[in-house]
């Protein structure tokens, strides 16, 4: 078979080492509106008793334990005979409608069978959904999600990646091991360190239920976030758990005033081989109807680790932005994902962010790799520390508030020195294997963990062990902090803990902000649905991203002051160049160079740094070479390239003239043609090098002479554009200054051609 | 202030006062089954975290048989006066033995 070569070019592209593959709904293989999934339906004993008796095609009989917890612990029954009979449609209208507020959509939403609930997101386009998540987000101010760990588990490493990350602007912090034992250290490491870049970051650490909460209990964690549930029973059982018992953890961990939220998110089944022959969506419906019915205030859902199962079928994007919808529209707290690898490509993984991105969840990521990705234990790093800046530009350009800000250098390496010197303290306070002043050092500066010197893997387990059954916690960690010189780390841990007596942040959606940043002493304020609540109404409401905010993502540090665009283009004004007078027309066969007002005086360097004088030198050669004439004038009534080659050559004996503005960009012209047309144009002006320059005063004497002429060869450089176009507006603009109502002059230019 | 720090320090439990308080707040807003949840949890502030970590156990699927559970919902109820928790694993006892999730004996 004949082979294309823009084909075999088309195999080698990232998006080509995806899988894609057909649906196949009996295995749970398609993510929406499955032919198994059943119809929507809800029927109630009569009052006094009001029970469901009937749900989504199952009688109670034939209910598994799941749905007997849906009905008995999700529905409102106050409203769903209400909401059931509402056409879907409707409720789809009303979730785009910024005419109806949040609160009415949600109340019949909380009357909504799973299948229900995918009848109504089933109608809406990817655009209509991320309307919908806009208002029915239940945090009114967005924020962000970071992973922190590494492949060696380094301490000093963890600790000043987490500085960096809460400097950064996330606003929690999920650590997990590669060893599981591990996980009392990682906790306490990311604790420290995140509390040294911003007090009021949370942090967690996903392990195993029961160690989880033995960390949280210590003081080690200030949420969870791993509570998975699953849409089928068999898959939840697989799980180790039921509605009921994770439910029980969501209070057990409540009882000492620590946040949870649980995960779900659609694939887990299919990939766990038990998805009943149903679809993903409606799976995670149920997922998000136990998950609200539980009492979690939120939930990580969008299909987390499992999204290249959905990413290989069709519609799987716009099914996980469905389901961070349906959990929006209960009312839950959505971590949107964002956090697996789900693409090779840069083009698909971005494309797939924007659907979270720009309406904004409570965290758009669960989590944003802050470490290089091969140092993410999650099978994490879709985005990760390597596209800080990426993402930092694209909250710039769409004036969205993505939850980080830019950072300079010298600050990170100073938290990160603090953080690491901080957990390397309260190693040797607790008793565990010194964190040596060399890996202190190494963190500081480290990208990765390949940075890091190695340490004694075995020493720091078994002294996670001791740490883990002792008697030991987050009180001794503020002891060490502040017999050693971290008063303010210390204040942080402290004001964390009065926070858990508080339980303010057990409100759904919360994050803490700094009360008064010049304090000494730290309060943090809740931002949850109760004190920040989303009322997005359509334009010119809910969160608008200005004032500081705004100004502090504008401020890249890349970014530089116009100014210094130019500075370097401007020179003395060139002392063999002399204005004489106004220009007369010549009768004389010569080539006339028409330069722009600011030519050698205001401006004295073309755009990539040529000398005006050595342009006018090597014109003028050009033209010798010929055995031709060249003169010189000066427009002031226009800067623009095409009309000061009409006015060269309108002014020429010969009737041809070149053109030539100060950024360098050139034009021959002939009398007569009209004046957007010419004989040859050199619009890439930072392609042009003094040879090119000799050229075109050849060419111009050419055509001078009537002789035959080959046009000049230019370099096209597309990327040339890009890169210098603010440098180009710039100097086009000072050129602009320098126009006055004022006719050509004659230059005189004292130097003669070595011809 | 550094004695305010260290009562802090001294007990970072929440009382279940506040958790009631919370669960009405969120209830006001609302949230019903998350103020369910924080009222279950108000009754567990004293339930040592051993407790706590053993009840769970038994609730997860094929931990305990039917008796076993009741029992530790009784217990709750006896030594801790958790109502509404008890009776949540009285519920979770029904459907166990409904759905087969007990322990087979």
């Amino acid at each position: 078979m004949t082979q294309s070569k823009r084909f075999a070019r088309l195999a080698e592209r990232d998006i080509n080492k995806e899988t894609f593959v057909e649906a196949w709904p009996d295995a749970g293989l398609i993510v929406a509106d499955g032919p198994n999934d059943p119809r929507p339906s809800l029927t109630l004993e009569p009052a006094p008793h009001k029970r469901v008796i009937e749900m989504d095609g199952k009688t109670r009989a034939q209910f598994d334990s799941l749905d007997t917890f849906i009905a008995d612990h999700f529905l409102d029954l106050s409203v769903a005979e209400e909401a059931m009979a509402t056409p879907s449609l409707q409720i789809a209208r009303m979730l785009v409608d910024i005419n109806v507020p949040a609160d009415q959509v949600r109340r019949l939403a909380l009357g909504c069978t799973p299948a229900k609930l995918c009848e109504i997101v089933r109608h809406m386009s990817v655009l209509e959904m991320m309307m919908g998540l806009a208002k029915m987000r239940v945090r009114k101010t967005p924020a962000n999600q970071a992973h922190v760990t590494n492949r060696r588990e380094n301490p000093a490493l963890l600790a000043a990646d987490a500085a960096e990350a809460a400097l950064r602007g996330f606003a929690e912090i999920e650590t997990t091991v590669g060893i599981a034992r591990m996980a009392p250290l990682n906790a306490l490491c990311v604790l420290v360190g995140s509390q040294t870049g911003r007090g009021g970051v949370l942090t967690q650490c996903a392990i195993e239920e029961s160690m989880g909460l033995r960390l949280a209990m210590k003081g080690l964690t200030s949420y969870a976030e791993t509570l998975s549930v699953y849409g089928t029973e068999r898959s939840f059982v697989d799980g180790d758990d039921t509605p009921w018992s994770k439910a029980f953890l969501a209070s057990a961990y409540a009882s000492r005033g620590v946040k949870i939220r649980f995960t779900s998110g659609t694939g887990s089944e299919a990939l766990m081989g038990s998805s009943e022959g149903k679809s993903m969506l409606y799976l995670e419906a149920r997922c998000l109807c136990i998950v609200r019915g539980a009492g979690s205030q939120g939930v990580q859902n969008g299909s987390i680790s499992c999204i290249a199962l959905p990413e290989s079928l069709p519609g799987g994007v716009r099914a996980v932005l469905a389901e961070n919808l349906i959990a929006a529209m209960l009312g839950l707290e959505v971590a949107s994902g964002n956090d697996a690898l789900a693409s090779h490509s840069a083009i698909r993984k971005s494309a797939k962010l924007m659907l979270q991105f720009i309406p904004g969840t409570d965290f758009i990521f669960s989590g944003y790799s802050a470490v290089p990705r091969r140092d993410n234990m999650f099978g994490g790093g879709n985005f990760d520390a390597e596209d800080f800046d990426d993402y930092n530009v694209l909250q710039r350009d769409m004036q969205i508030d993505g939850g980080l800000r830019p950072v300079r250098e010298a600050e990170v390496l100073a938290v990160r020195r603090e953080a690491a010197r901080a957990v390397q303290a309260v190693y040797a306070e607790l008793g565990f294997p010194e964190i040596r002043d060399e890996e202190v050092e190494a963190a500081v500066v480290a990208h990765s963990s390949d940075d890091m010197p190695a340490r004694d893997i075995v020493a720091d387990l078994a002294a996670a062990d001791r740490f883990l059954e002792g008697p030991q916690d987050v009180r001794d960690v503020i002891s060490a902090l502040r017999r050693h010189g971290f008063p303010q780390i210390a204040a942080n841990l402290t004001e964390m803990l009065r926070q858990r007596t508080l339980g303010d942040y057990l409100q759904p959606a919360a994050i803490f902000v700094r009360d008064d940043p010049s304090s000494p002493k730290p309060t943090f304020r809740v931002l949850s649905a109760l004190t920040d609540p989303n009322d997005y109404a359509g334009p010119g409401s809910g969160y608008r991203l200005q004032g500081a905010r705004w100004q502090e993502i504008t401020a890249l540090p890349q970014a530089r002051s116009p100014h210094d665009f130019i500075a370097d283009r401007i020179g003395a004004p060139l002392p063999n160049l002399h204005e004489l007078g106004p220009a007369r027309p010549g009768r004389f066969n010569e080539v006339i160079v028409c330069v722009g007002p600011a030519f050698g005086t205001a401006l004295t360097q073309t755009i990539n740094g040529l000398p005006h004088e050595e342009v006018l030198k090597a014109i003028f050669t050009g033209i010798a070479k010929e055995g031709m004439i060249a003169r010189l004038i000066k427009a002031y009534h226009t800067s623009d390239c095409a009309q000061l080659g009409f006015t060269a050559s309108s002014y020429s004996g010969s009737g041809i003239g070149i053109g030539l503005q100060s950024r360098g960009t050139a034009v021959i012209h002939k009398r007569g043609m009209p004046r957007l047309h010419n004989l040859e144009l050199f619009s890439f002006s930072p392609s042009l090098t003094l040879e090119t320059f000799e050229q075109i005063g050849r060419n111009a004497a050419k055509y001078a002479k009537g002789e035959a002429v080959k046009p000049v060869p230019v370099t096209v450089d597309n990327w040339a554009r890009l890169r210098l176009i603010v440098k180009t507006a710039l100097l086009h603009r000072r050129e602009t200054e320098e126009v006055r109502d004022k006719p050509p002059q004659e230059l005189f230019f004292d130097w003669e051609p070595d011809v | 202030m550094a004695m305010d720090d260290e009562r802090w320090v001294d007990d970072f439990r929440i009382s279940p006062d506040m958790l009631r308080r919370q669960a009405e707040a969120a209830q006001a807003a609302g949230f019903a089954q998350l103020a369910e949840n924080l009222r279950r949890a108000a009754e567990l502030t004293d339930v040592p975290k051993e407790e706590l970590l053993r009840i769970y156990e038994a609730l997860r699927p094929g931990r305990s048989t039917q008796a076993e559970l009741l029992a530790v919902a009784d217990a709750l109820e006896r030594d801790y006066g958790a109502r509404r928790t008890a009776d949540f694993i009285r519920e979770a006892a029904a459907e166990y033995a409904r759905r087969r999730l007990f322990r087979s004996e």
